[in-house]
């Protein structure tokens, strides 16, 4: 997936000579986990900015720049750091167009790497898209593979409005899949069905998405039961129609994250799918999710990060409601 | 091996031409036009009598709290002077007297303190920011803009503006260091009025002064009278044109008072003595500027009463607005509304559409797709 970010990177950044790279480490290094690898000697050291270390001016200098007309497109080192900038996205970022009345607007994208079963230390393992979906102005993405990290951070980089860019850890060198030559975009705000099914609709993103597809494959070779798949792709703005029309054919959703439980994304589609397809419900909706505690530290990390059992649990539980 | 001096990379002025007696030192005085020195006098009153009027405005309830800035139009029309059209002003929020120079309309900047978010929104050709309330994090975007500027190569500078109080937060620090590192056209403005709502200057730092901590930004830095408005626009000429021949950033301090209150939810009599505000009085930026011009024959005769009157047309202008159609809320949120506030506008424009528009409910039945049991429920019952 690293490869697929790094192309769209690459690609747009020929396209627009507005589109810069910005933050730690992302020149002469390429990046900590190497996203940014080669851009600085393409494009230099004015496109491709080795920032002082601060994160509140990474994404504060780059407000600026949108507000000018640049299109920065910046990197947070982990997600774990981004409290020190979180001012710069909440009162600025996601404001400006609605506070200038569209007179400006910022039009950037901050990419961060986020998750867990990296065997990292605090602030480099932690789930917390949460935070970002709850900000209105702003959309939040979490590509599932190199595929959709390509198209979408593709997209992201020409939506004019800021986007927060997760990108999961673990999927960084794990995921491999095929990407078409030509430049590939895709819509922000549309989930995709990963897989078609039947009775229950498991809903996932990111590193869970592969969780999820495997509980499905399970469940069809010893329940019988072929669930559909979603893989949500963009956090904010949620797609209502796609998670409702599924379970409104379904009847059973479980959704997956690796955020804690306690409001997090999981909150807000059971209650969208309440909202939509109430009706069509033969069971309660299920979370699967990160249990509500700080930090647990690697060594008990695969207890709390949902895994292909408690998937496989809720979804019995779900099924045999 | 031994200990040597490291010298820092410029040292601190300090800057004062017409002092409050009315000495001038006339080999700093800058050559200014007969009708520029008008102009800027005219902006002060200006400044100065709207915030007047605006107080009387707060006191009445036609509009909320707001930061008055008497005693402090030297400092900021003395330095927004400077700038060009092309040239950004990134203000905080307690530059009215700037804004007004930039061409801000006063009904505008009346409608933002009555909670209007047009009052934010600068006209199209305007490359000013509105006001920002988080203190110094308008800084970082003075700075990316600079960078923006240096990076297309354009002939232009930035100017930014905060007090005293805001040279103790992060964001100062680091918009400081990343204009130092990229060299980028920037100005700082920082109007020292000595006090960060209650907390006096002595509490905020301990530095002897706030001009100094560019040194350690690596630009230069210098204190200026920031009551006498010939110095801050010397040091803001010369700032200005260091930033335009692509020599970087510099910090101006302007030492100054706020001779009212921190915003009209404050009681400065809880924390700052008569005497010290009288004391400040005497030093008031408009005095020793209207004496200098009354000795050069340049004051103009009813200027006060002109200026009344234009306060008057835009107060006029500002109560003439159509009150906020609450449906505007939508409209800027995002360049197209995601299909949930599409939803959220179309609730509210039902609500309001509803007798009385008090949120009666609408006519039409939320969409359901009854089945198991076809119970049709509808969340206005109840």
């Amino acid at each position: 997936m690293v490869k697929a970010l790094n192309l769209a990177l690459l690609e747009e950044m020929e396209r627009d000579p507005d589109v810069l790279a910005i933050g730690e480490d992302v020149g002469v290094d390429g990046g900590v986990f190497r996203v940014t690898e080669d851009l600085h000697r393409r494009f230099g050291s004015r496109r491709v900015i080795d920032t002082p270390l601060a994160e509140a001016a990474i994404i504060g200098s780059s407000v600026g720049m949108a507000i000018y007309g640049l299109k920065p497109v910046c990197e947070i080192q982990f997600s774990g750091f981004a409290f020190q900038c979180f001012h710069q996205i909440e009162n600025h970022a996601a404001r400006y167009r609605q506070r200038t009345q569209g007179r400006f607007h910022c039009q950037m994208v901050v990419r961060m790497p986020y998750g867990g079963g990296v065997s990292a230390l605090e602030h480099h393992s932690e789930s917390e898209e949460q935070f970002y979906a709850h900000i209105p102005g702003i959309k939040m993405i979490i590509p599932s593979g190199p595929r959709t990290a390509r198209a979408l951070l593709t997209a992201a980089i020409r939506d004019p409005d800021p986007v927060i860019f997760f990108e999961h850890k673990g999927l960084y060198h794990a995921a491999k899949e095929e990407v078409p030559d030509e430049s590939e975009t895709m819509p922000i705000g549309r989930a995709q069905i990963a897989q078609e099914g039947r009775g229950l609709t498991l809903i996932a993103y990111g590193a869970m998405l592969r969780v999820a597809l495997e509980a499905a494959e399970t469940l069809q070779a010893e329940d019988g039961v072929t669930p559909e798949v979603i893989d949500l792709l963009t956090i904010s703005p949620l797609d209502r129609e796609t998670l409702v029309a599924s379970v409104a054919k379904t009847g059973r959703a479980v959704v997956v994250h690796e955020a804690p439980m306690s409001f997090g994304p999981g909150a807000e589609i059971a209650a969208s799918i309440m909202d939509g397809a109430f009706l069509s419900l033969e069971a309660p909706i299920r979370r699967v999710a990160a249990y509500d505690v700080p930090f647990v530290g690697f060594a008990r990390e695969k207890a709390s990060v949902p895994d292909v059992a408690r998937v496989l649990a809720a979804a019995r539980e779900t099924l045999g409601f | 091996m031994p200990r040597t001096l490291i010298e820092p990379q410029s040292p601190i002025e300090r800057l004062s031409i017409l002092d409050s007696e009315g000495n001038l030192d006339t080999a700093l005085e800058p050559k200014l036009a007969a009708d520029d020195l008008k102009r800027l006098y005219r902006a002060m009153v200006l400044g100065r009598r709207l915030d007047e009027r605006m107080l009387k405005l707060q006191r009445q309830g036609r509009i909320g709290t707001f930061a008055p800035i008497k005693g402090q139009e030297a400092a900021q029309i003395g330095s927004a002077f400077t700038l060009r059209p092309a040239d950004w002003l990134v203000p905080s929020f307690r530059e009215t007297g700037a804004m007004l120079w930039r061409g801000w309309p006063i009904e505008k900047l009346l409608s933002l303190y009555a909670g209007r978010l047009e009052g934010s929104s600068p006209g199209p050709e305007q490359r000013d920011l509105p006001v920002t309330i988080p203190v110094a994090t308008q800084l970082p975007h003075a700075v990316g803009i600079a960078y923006g500027i240096q990076y297309r190569g354009e002939d232009a500078v930035v100017m930014t503006y905060f007090g005293d109080g805001a040279t103790s937060e992060g964001d100062f620090h680091e918009a400081c260091n990343f204009a130092g590192v990229w060299h980028v056209p920037v100005v700082f403005v920082c109007q020292n009025n000595q006090w960060a709502i209650s907390v006096p200057l002595k509490k905020q730092t301990n530095s002897r002064t706030i001009a100094q901590k560019a040194i350690a930004y690596g630009f230069p830095g210098i204190q200026v009278d920031g009551n006498d408005v010939l110095a801050v626009y010397a040091a803001s000429r010369e700032a200005v044109d260091r930033a335009q021949a692509g020599e970087g950033p510099t910090l101006i301090e302007c030492v100054t008072y706020r001779l009212g209150v921190h915003t009209t939810a404050d009681d400065p009599t809880k924390y700052r003595t008569d005497e010290e505000v009288k004391a400040w009085e005497q030093k008031d930026p408009l005095t020793r500027f209207r004496a200098y011009l009354e000795k050069k024959s340049l004051l103009e005769a009813a200027l006060e009463e002109q200026v009344d009157e234009e306060i008057a047309r835009g107060v006029e202008r500002f109560e003439a607005m159509p009150p906020a159609d609450p449906l505007g809320m939508f409209e800027h949120a995002y360049a197209e509304p995601p299909a949930h506030l599409v939803a959220e506008r179309a609730e509210l424009a039902a609500r309001l559409a509803a007798p009385g528009g008090d949120g009666a409910p609408p006519a039409a039945e939320p969409d359901s797709t009854p089945m198991r049991g076809q119970r049709r429920t509808s969340r206005w019952q109840n």
